[in-house]
């Protein structure tokens, strides 16, 4: 189980959580599990389409996904995924 | 950029300190790393902040106490009470005055070293490079995407480091970026479509957290003008304070970026507005 950190802007969508424990050999994967339990949560990263929304950056560890292998991205249970919604606020 | 002892081709950069000076700065000149030299740096530097708001605020006092010896200021928007809470600049004194006045008068108390020039319209694409040309550093406190971008890409294009700070709620995020290596555009390639991220108006946030990005850029733009340590390029700091915790993601400089990659298409300012599908509201 990975963990994942949650950004304020999307714990809404997880039932207030800072962070939730998902399973998944992949990115993608993790997030279609995080979903199962908290619906909405996959639509706040990913297009209708299935690709990556552009303006909400996924880091595995500290490294962005689309200099990995984006969502396809293999990960393991000691990998920590970061969620990065673009804010601006000032 | 001059050399960390504060000499460009071995010529010292700045007039030399007057008595009161070394008295104000004698707790930076006595750092082996400011020293004299590199006070008369900060004297002779001149950085422009967008936005006069919560991050504008804590910036330009500790840029001005820092004794930087230009510092150019870009809101036009009147404070407001909503604005006190964490815009630490302003006072009940001037609420409904311009925030560039009352950013000049307090200034002006904190040091008169300190040259202010305010520029009380909104930041454009037509007037974005002449305002910030003349600059060395452009430190970002600005509140809306339009902006935001506007001021990145006219950053990246002069060949400006731009001091990026950004507040939601209980946390915050605070990078540089210096040209060519990466910008805005490397970080988030296109906004949030209007309405799917809301503002600090919207959402809230804690006043207190202005102060600490806004002073984490004032301190980069301090290393910047000294040419010290290792600033927050290529990598974005996060600040969450409800876990009272800072971490860090790699920014790469993205080789397919519009502006600042491999083949740019991005070669003059844009209508920020309409790529963002949002007009400007206020700057901080």
């Amino acid at each position: 189980m990975a963990n994942v950190r949650v950004p304020a802007m999307l714990r809404p969508t997880v039932g207030g959580e800072r962070s939730v424990a998902a399973a998944g050999t992949t990115l993608r994967e993790l997030i279609l599990n995080v979903d199962e339990r908290h619906p909405g949560f996959a639509g706040q990263l990913l297009e209708p389409t299935g690709e990556q929304r552009r303006f909400v950056n996924i880091y595995v560890n500290d490294e962005d996904i689309r200099y990995l292998q984006g969502l396809e991205t293999p990960l393991d249970e000691s990998d920590v995924v970061s969620i990065l919604p673009a804010v601006a606020g000032g | 950029m001059s050399s960390t002892n504060g000499t460009t081709n071995g010529t010292v950069k700045g007039a030399a300190l007057s008595l009161d000076q070394a008295r104000r700065y004698a707790r930076h000149i006595i750092l082996p790393e400011v020293g004299p030299v590199g006070q008369r740096q900060l004297l002779a530097a001149k950085v422009l902040l967008i936005g006069a708001g919560g991050l504008g605020s804590p910036a330009a006092l500790y840029l001005a106490a820092a004794g930087v010896g230009k510092i150019g200021v870009v809101d036009y928007d009147v404070v407001d009470l909503s604005n006190l809470h964490r815009q630490i600049i302003h006072g009940h004194a001037n609420i409904d005055r311009p925030k560039v006045d009352s950013v000049r008068e307090r200034l002006a108390d904190v040091n008169p070293d300190v040259q202010v020039i305010t520029f009380n319209e909104p930041i454009s694409s037509d007037n974005a490079f002449e305002i910030i040309k003349d600059f060395d550093i452009v430190v970002n406190g600005s509140d809306n995407f339009p902006t935001r971008y506007l001021v990145n890409d006219a950053c990246y294009l002069l060949g400006k480091p731009f001091v990026d700070g950004t507040l939601f709620r209980f946390e915050g995020r605070a990078n540089v970026f210096l040209p060519g290596k990466g910008c805005y555009r490397c970080l988030f390639p296109e906004p949030p479509p209007p309405g799917a991220v809301p503002s600090c108006a919207e959402a809230g946030v804690l006043g207190a957290m202005c102060g600490v990005i806004g002073t984490i850029q004032a301190v980069e733009t301090i290393k910047l003008i000294l040419n010290l340590g290792d600033p927050l390029v290529n990598r974005l700091m996060l600040f969450d304070s409800l876990s009272m915790e800072f971490r860090e993601v790699k920014i790469p400089r993205d080789p397919a970026c519009p502006l600042c990659g491999d083949n740019p298409t991005i070669h003059e300012l844009i209508d920020y507005e309409a790529f963002c599908g949002a007009p400007v509201t206020t700057l901080g």
